[in-house]
């Protein structure tokens, strides 16, 4: 069992939801990545997504463009995203995700990427662009277990493509809370509870939801129907703007969820 | 994922529905201006002293370039599919254009999306579009140019999707776009085989057509691909391929995967998508549609590029020997007809797709020569 499973079984068991946020690497630069990290992990967060800086991230809004502009300013690619995890592993012991585009991993070579990602420490791996009707080459290598990969559902999913999404996913499945990008604005007069209670007929993996969600408030009442709650661009956004007032955003959200 | 399957539905009926084919027949005929002339190009061929060289007008089409084709086509599927809102990305502004057209035409909301280097050096195309009652949206983010509006029109797409249609300019993006818009451009080729049989009797030697996304390329090819005709798609080569500054793809690029195709990219070591460069809008993206490296491996269609100067050269060539000023993407075609009739026998017949006239890029061409307008 990876640290994702353990982790979800863990919070199950005490009745909590996990916390995760997404931090894009190498904005603005590696060292401070790793820093931002260890914070996260201090502050009482559960799993940490790694945004890979790509030039084309078509499911991500401005915020977290511009934040992978930034790193690839800074010279930060996949593999040196990878060569991060390796890096803060021995001071670390939170689950990893990946968050990357496909084509950094098809250019990397899907076999090396899997075999060097586990080895470095990395759990798992969401590839927005990649839907598991094109991911036969990725789950080719991924057995579960080793690296989880994690598929997303939208509000526009349908069952059948529920099931095949549910089926590929290990770890968990990423709920998108609504049609858009992250780091758009959230209508919470969604029918969210309605469409994860349907998702939760179908599976019994754990669901984490993301896209827009930025306070607080909001942060809970995702958490109320979900078994996670993932918070991207508000964060970034932060760390760019305001970076001394994370840790004290950080304990809200924590508090909130 | 559903909108794809939707739009894979809703098309495949659409091709054996008698209606929607009678009332595509009947626009294409009536608004498009269909078929286009296939006309023979003496003074350009005299010019260069070799082969026969004939123009396939999609610069006669309404709005002046073949991208009319299948905005008009996709405009019928959006309406048919109960869609309130189409939205497209442009580069050149063709597309744009053509799109914001076919939504006037069958009564849809249009937002076009163009990156603000584009805006700039296609000003006109801008307010034709706004013209024509579309919103034109400025994408400055990014390298501000169509692959940039690519990615900002599907993420519209993708918080629109219930409501909206993006009609996908080109033969790329995911299936089943670039089956459907192949075969709404089809027809170039389908006319220019009728037409080059009556006129001369037997089947030019030779296709040349330039390629970007590679729409008005499989147009012309499509219909040619079991006869005994070589084929040529030609590449921008902007300012030469050893600058780095081009949009050449097979020439300079590799196997990857982008906007949900699989397909040569310009792309770095990381993966990540390089910026491109040419003189023609048109052609200045990072990625070609994937049905031309399936032809490009097949060897059944042979790849080039031409230059920014070489373009710029047939621009004029055309427009002095035979009064058509063609699209500067059009002129890399020419500019391989250029090269290649002279070595061919008086005899044998080249046909080029003129695919879009070049009003669009005459203030381009000015400032390029350094002339105020």
């Amino acid at each position: 069992m990876n640290r994702i499973d353990r982790t979800f079984r863990k919070l199950r068991a005490q009745n909590k939801k996990a916390f995760i946020p997404y931090v894009m690497a190498g904005d603005p630069s590696l060292e401070k990545t790793k820093e931002t990290v260890l914070l996260l992990e201090r502050s009482g967060a559960d799993i940490v997504e790694l945004g890979v800086p790509f030039t084309d991230p078509l499911a991500d809004g401005p915020t977290i463009q511009r934040a992978a502009e930034r790193a690839l300013h800074s010279g930060v690619n996949l593999r040196k995203v990878i060569g991060l995890v390796r890096d803060m592993r021995p001071d670390c012991q939170m689950p990893l995700v990946l968050m990357t585009y496909y084509n950094p991993v098809f250019r990397y070579g899907v076999e090396g990427f899997v075999r060097d990602a586990v080895d470095a420490g990395v759990d798992g791996v969401i590839i927005p662009d990649l839907p598991p009707e094109e991911a036969g080459e990725l789950l080719r290598f991924t057995k579960p277990g080793r690296l989880a990969t994690i598929f997303l559902v939208a509000p526009t999913s349908t069952e059948e493509r529920i099931k095949k999404i549910a089926g590929a996913s290990t770890g968990f499945i990423y709920y998108v809370s609504m049609t858009g990008i992250t780091g758009a604005k959230l209508s919470l007069d969604s029918s969210l509870p309605e469409s994860l209670s349907a998702l939760r007929r179908i599976t019994k993996k754990p669901v984490a939801v993301g896209f827009g969600v930025s306070t607080p408030e909001e942060a809970k009442a995702m958490s109320e129907s979900a078994d996670g709650v993932i918070i991207g661009s508000a964060i970034v956004k932060r760390l760019h703007e305001s970076p001394e007032s994370l840790g004290e955003y950080i304990s809200a959200l924590r508090r909130a969820i | 994922m559903p909108a794809l399957t939707e739009l894979e539905g809703v098309y495949l009926k659409s091709k054996t529905d008698r209606e929607f084919q009678k009332e595509l027949v009947h626009l294409q005929r009536t608004y498009i201006g269909r078929p286009t002339p296939l006309y023979y190009a003496k003074r350009f061929t005299e010019h260069l002293g070799g082969a026969k060289i004939y123009l396939k007008r999609e610069d006669l089409a309404h709005t002046g370039a073949h991208k009319i084709n299948n905005a008009l086509g996709q405009a019928l599927i959006a309406k048919k599919m109960g869609k309130k809102r189409l939205i497209a990305e442009t580069g050149a502004g063709q597309h744009g254009v053509a799109t914001a057209t076919g939504a006037a035409l069958v009564g849809l909301e249009c937002e076009i999306y163009m990156g603000s280097v584009d805006m700039k050096r296609q000003a006109l195309n801008v307010f034709r579009m706004r013209l024509l009652g579309a919103r034109v949206t400025e994408v400055s983010i990014g390298s501000r140019t169509l692959k940039d509006a690519i990615n900002e029109a599907l993420r519209d797409w993708t918080t629109n999707v219930r409501s909206t249609h993006y009609v996908l300019g080109t033969v790329f993006g995911p299936h089943p776009f670039p089956v459907m818009v192949r075969d709404f451009q089809s027809v170039i080729g389908r006319e220019a085989r009728k037409q080059i049989l009556a006129a001369e009797g037997k089947l030019p030697g030779h296709l040349i057509a330039c390629v970007g996304g590679g729409s008005n390329a499989i147009g012309l090819f499509f219909a040619f691909l079991d006869d005994e005709v070589r084929m040529v798609g030609v590449e921008a080569g902007g300012r030469g391929i050893e600058s780095g500054e081009h949009a050449a793809r097979f020439a300079g690029g590799s196997l990857g995967v982008f906007q949900g195709t699989k397909t040569y990219l310009l792309q770095d070591e990381a993966g990540n998508i390089l910026g491109t460069h040419s003189v023609s809008a048109g052609l200045d993206y990072a990625a070609v549609g994937p049905e031309h490296p399936y032809l490009k491996d097949l060897g059944r269609v042979e790849y080039t590029y031409a230059t920014d100067e070489e373009a710029l050269s047939a621009f004029e060539l055309l427009s002095r020997t035979e009064g058509i000023i063609p699209a500067l993407e059009s002129a890399h075609a020419l500019a391989e007809a250029v090269k290649r009739a002279p070595k061919l026998a008086r005899n044998e017949i080249i046909v080029v797709n003129l695919s879009g006239r070049g009003d669009k890029d005459v203030h381009e061409v000015a400032q390029i020569k350094g002339i105020e307008l």
